[in-house]
């Protein structure tokens, strides 16, 4: 149905999101940090982004912002993952161009409907 | 909606949080000598917040909440709210041992938190700085559904490049209940020429009604993502009393006991089911390009072979010796992959050792070389133990303490020197220290005391520090909890015996000592030499071998018991008549018509006596257990170039044998 | 509901064991089909010392290391060569292999398991403690053996008993 980067350090969680948006039909790839994904992004074109935000090498925030700055990806939805319950990180993922976020821990279930949400 | 089963990803998200983990180990111990880069800090709270994330989402509650307050304490360091010192980075590196406990018990599905992590659990609360950790109540819907909500949403121009779209907000809405658009507007930000309209920009307004009876959360939830991006009042079509006119953004993570309810499913123990193993991509393409070659030269040996003249002899020869090259690189390769760096061993002991130092008031400079060495996978898992051994060894017995140090002239800081490397078939790991060294008269005096060794007997150095590895034995005044107890040099020297090994000691009095333990590179195959013994084939490891010779008649001496025994160097070796000890009829029985091969285990030798020496061969060990059973005297069995099955010789064993002979 | 009588009976009856029927001594033994993996001619074994003489040695298996035993030696017999008509019966008990040497190797024959009767102390060559049980088939009578009871651990314990360790090798002159 849709092409779907996941970027997320933490090999289990990718497996998780993949997993479950692959049983939903989608097309998923996955990258393991920030400057991983921008060249996957940069190869591809996708319908989502779902990024988690600590990441070594280079974090989801910085990523959103060179990802904003692709032509290709200027109004693509993108989602941060983040267990951060202060609102700074959300709003420092939105002043870099987020779309939106998804909060950790999230079941399977929750990842599909907001996936449905943002695709519409 | 059926569920999605999460227990796939458990094997996974418990390896990566053992790495992350020791990861944050060898952080916090980087930290603690000193150094000062900012990289750990952010290493150490990237490890632990990828192992909330993944604990609270596959589950692991109890993991979750104790990780949760350990990342906030990281947090408050990150952000240079709090310093780091040395009492920090103890109560740290506890935490570090807790979650590893809580992960193993996680793992296999026991109950997971336990007075201990609890209390410790509290402890890091109590150090957090007034955080406001108590989780705030999500975000529910408000009092009394109204009968529906005025929405104006004026979108902002930079609104399509977040992503978002008002359209699909729209069909959000309608599924909470009937929207209907009052007006729809473009707004002032709008250019006034068509044409210098930018597509990737929103100048459009709006003002609806959602009738229904919707919470306002709900109506709040669509625009969650919204704030700054958009203008928006929500108001309510009815008067209701106490609405709460600020939306309230739904940024609270749902607290970590609310996810309890998914059960945490039992999964395999870590350990030989189905273990995995991680394989360096260059020896994976090094397998490829083998089985390339192989399939070349066997596809060029059946073309000879199809139509063969005798005038392809030399082209056969040709393609037979690249088989056999082929085939030899292509076994390398493989076993290489059961190999892997003695470093995952090696990483245990910077912690360990600074552990001790604290425990035994000792200072200990730990220097690790030859980390990259690799061995088979099977070897590394149970070489770990023995080592640790060695090393607690070392630092509790073996090196004295500041004091004595200075006393003797010594650096009050002691050095243990790990060196791993590859020797011959072997790998050998050296554990050395410059310590007191083996105390020869209290071994003696020891030894006496239990009868194994007769009062002013004079022992060489050799047989000495052979004494330590007898069952129980213990010099250290009191056995300390850490190497004196029940765990002794003996159990060492076993499980490195069942590894096809040898330990040995060398030490100088006051200087130090280096103990010395050589395993076999690999379990699965040896270099061996098949000696004929009678109409039988047995298999001596070459490794084992010192010397082959040809003994005259004179040069036997018989001794008490039926023994005999030969003049070797510079010692007495027993004979071990292979013959008699594997009840071969047809055998050579008179010396001087067989040969003798000096076979060596943990220094000790013994001459085997066979019919003859039929040459060298590399055997792929298979175990007789699979099918059958062990049998005294044979180390395994190996299949011969003509598909017969030949026995190999346990060396070990007949070595024991024939001192205990000798010794009689 | 189907009302076959035919069916009926089909569904009450066991299904028949299939078993191998072999010959040692003039007499007739069953070996159960699914416990069999391969029936071969004799090959060169290996010797193991300190194994009973009945236990011939190891032989190769396609790569597995496999015991062979002669089923005549085990029962007190004599064996008067191994050669090309020699039989062995490779059988596989819970994942471990081991055969047996047999005199020759019959057919497989369908045994009704409700015609299997407890077998009556005869004299056969074959202690009773190692048969499962007695069956007819077209007139002949099939003793059926328990292969797992041949290799099992008291076996192994009887053995391990009897051997002494290396040690005590006689090293006479």
């Amino acid at each position: 149905m849709a092409k779907i980067l996941a970027v997320d350090d933490s090999v289990s969680m990718r497996g998780m999101v993949a997993f479950t948006l692959r049983g939903a039909g989608h097309e998923v790839a996955e990258a393991e940090n920030g400057q991983l994904a921008l060249d996957v992004a940069r190869g591809s074109s996708f319908d989502l982004v779902l990024a988690d935000v600590n990441m070594p090498v280079m974090d989801g925030i910085a990523m959103v912002r060179e990802l904003r700055a692709m032509d290709a990806y200027k109004g693509v939805p993108i989602l941060m993952l983040t267990t951060e319950s202060h609102t700074e990180k959300k709003m420092e993922g939105k002043a870099a161009g987020a779309t939106g976020w998804l909060v950790k821990p999230f079941d399977p279930e929750q990842l599909l409907a907001t996936v449905k949400r943002v695709l519409g | 909606m059926s569920a999605v089963d999460l227990t796939q990803f458990h094997k996974t998200f418990f390896e990566e949080s053992r790495e992350g983990l020791d990861a944050m180990e060898a952080a916090l111990l980087a930290l603690d000598s000193g150094a000062t880069d900012r990289e750990l800090v952010h290493t150490i709270f990237r490890a632990a917040h990828s192992i909330k994330g993944g604990a609270a989402t596959f589950g692991f509650a109890d993991v979750a909440a104790f990780t949760h307050v350990a990342e906030s304490l990281l947090e408050e360091v990150r952000s240079e709210r709090r310093a780091v010192d040395s009492g920090l980075i103890e109560v740290l590196l506890r935490s570090v041992d807790c979650m590893r406990a809580m992960l193993e018990r996680s793992s296999q599905g026991r109950p997971v938190a336990d007075a201990e992590s609890e209390a410790l659990r509290v402890e890091l609360v109590q150090l957090v700085s007034g955080e406001v950790v108590a989780p705030a109540v999500a975000a529910a819907s408000l009092v009394a559904p109204v009968s529906g909500w005025n929405i104006a949403f004026t979108a902002l121009p930079h609104l399509l490049q977040t992503g978002n779209d008002p359209l699909r907000l729209f069909r959000e809405l309608q599924q909470l209940g009937r929207l209907e658009v009052v007006r729809a507007f473009v707004t002032d930000s709008a250019p006034a020429q068509l044409a210098e309209l930018d597509p990737s920009q929103c100048h459009l307004g709006w003002e609806l009604r959602l009738h229904g009876a919707v919470a306002r959360g709900d109506v709040d939830a669509v625009f969650d993502w919204l704030d700054g991006d958009c203008e928006l009042t929500i108001t309510p079509m009815v008067d209701a009393a106490a609405a709460d006119a600020v939306p309230q953004t739904s940024d609270v993570p749902v607290p970590p006991a609310a996810s309890a309810s998914r059960p945490i499913r039992e999964t395999a123990t870590a350990s030989s089911e189905g273990s995995s193993i991680r394989v360096g991509i260059d020896k994976v393409d090094a397998l490829i390009n083998m089985m390339g070659e192989l399939v070349i030269t066997q596809s060029m040996l059946s073309d000879i072979g199809e139509k063969f003249e005798l005038s392809q002899l030399g082209r056969l020869r040709d393609g037979l010796v690249q088989l056999e090259r082929a085939t030899r690189e292509l076994q390398e390769s493989v076993m290489r992959i059961r190999m892997l760096p003695i470093a995952s061993v090696f990483n245990r002991f910077p912690r360990l050792v600074h552990d001790l130092e604290r425990k035994l008031d000792k200072r200990v400079r730990l220097e690790l070389h030859g980390e990259h060495t690799e061995l088979d996978k099977t070897v590394l898992e149970k070489i770990g133990d023995p080592l640790v051994h060695l090393v607690r060894n070392a630092i509790d017995h073996g090196l004295e303490s500041p004091a004595q140090r200075k006393a003797a002239g010594k650096p009050e800081t002691g050095t243990l020197k790990l060196n791993a490397y590859h020797e011959g078939g072997n790998i050998v790991v050296q554990i050395s220290d410059d310590g007191a060294g083996l105390n020869h008269a209290a071994i003696v005096a020891k030894a006496q005391q239990r009868g194994l060794v007769a009062a002013g007997q004079e022992l060489s150095d050799a047989e000495v520090a052979e004494l330590i590895f007898q069952p129980g034995f213990s010099t250290a005044a009191q056995a300390t909890d850490l190497s004196g107890r029940g765990v002794g040099m003996d159990v060492v020297r076993r499980n490195v015996r069942d590894l096809g090994g040898s330990v040995g000691v060398r030490s100088a009095s006051g200087k130090g000592s280096t103990f010395t333990i050589t395993l076999p590179l690999t379990l699965a195959i040896i270099d061996g030499l098949v000696t004929a013994v009678g109409s039988e084939r047995y298999i001596v490891p070459l490794t084992s071998i010192v010397e082959s010779l040809r003994l005259r008649a004179d040069a036997v001496r018989k001794i008490a018991g039926g023994g005999e025994v030969f003049h070797f160097r510079d010692e007495y070796l027993p004979i071990m008549r292979l013959h008699r000890a594997f009840a071969c009829s047809d055998a050579v029985t008179d010396i001087e018509r067989g040969i003798v091969v000096v076979i060596e285990e943990d220094g000790r030798r013994v001459g085997l006596l066979v019919d003859d020496l039929l040459g060298q061969q590399q055997a792929v060990v298979k175990s007789l257990e699979a099918h059958y059973r062990r049998v005294q005297g044979i180390s395994g069995a190996t299949i011969l170039s003509d598909g017969s099955v030949a026995l190999i010789v346990d060396v070990g064993g007949v070595v024991r044998l024939g001192q205990q002979r000798k010794a009689a | 509901m189907y009302e076959d009588p035919m069916y009926e009976d089909k569904r009450a009856a066991a299904p028949p064991l299939q078993q191998l029927t072999f010959s040692l001594a003039d007499e007739e033994y069953g070996v159960d089909i699914l416990v069999v993996r391969e029936i071969r001619s004799w090959s060169r074994v290996t010797r193991i010392p300190q194994t009973p003489d009945y236990v011939l040695g190891v032989l190769n298996l396609r790569g597995a290391i496999v015991p062979i035993m002669d089923l005549r030696l085990r029962f007190g017999l004599q064996r008067e060569s191994y050669g090309d008509d020699t039989v062995v019966i490779i059988v596989a008990i819970a994942e471990r292999l081991f055969g047996i040497v047999v005199d020759a190797v019959s057919d497989v024959v369908d045994i009704d398991p409700a015609a299997i009767k407890p077998v009556p102390d005869m004299g056969a060559v074959v202690d009773t403690r190692y048969l499962k049980g007695l069956a007819t088939h077209v007139e002949r009578m099939v003793m059926l053996l328990d292969v797992e009871k041949l290799m099992r651990p008291e076996d192994v314990e009887t053995l391990d008993a009897a051997l002494p360790a290396v040690q005590d090798v006689e090293v006479a002159a």
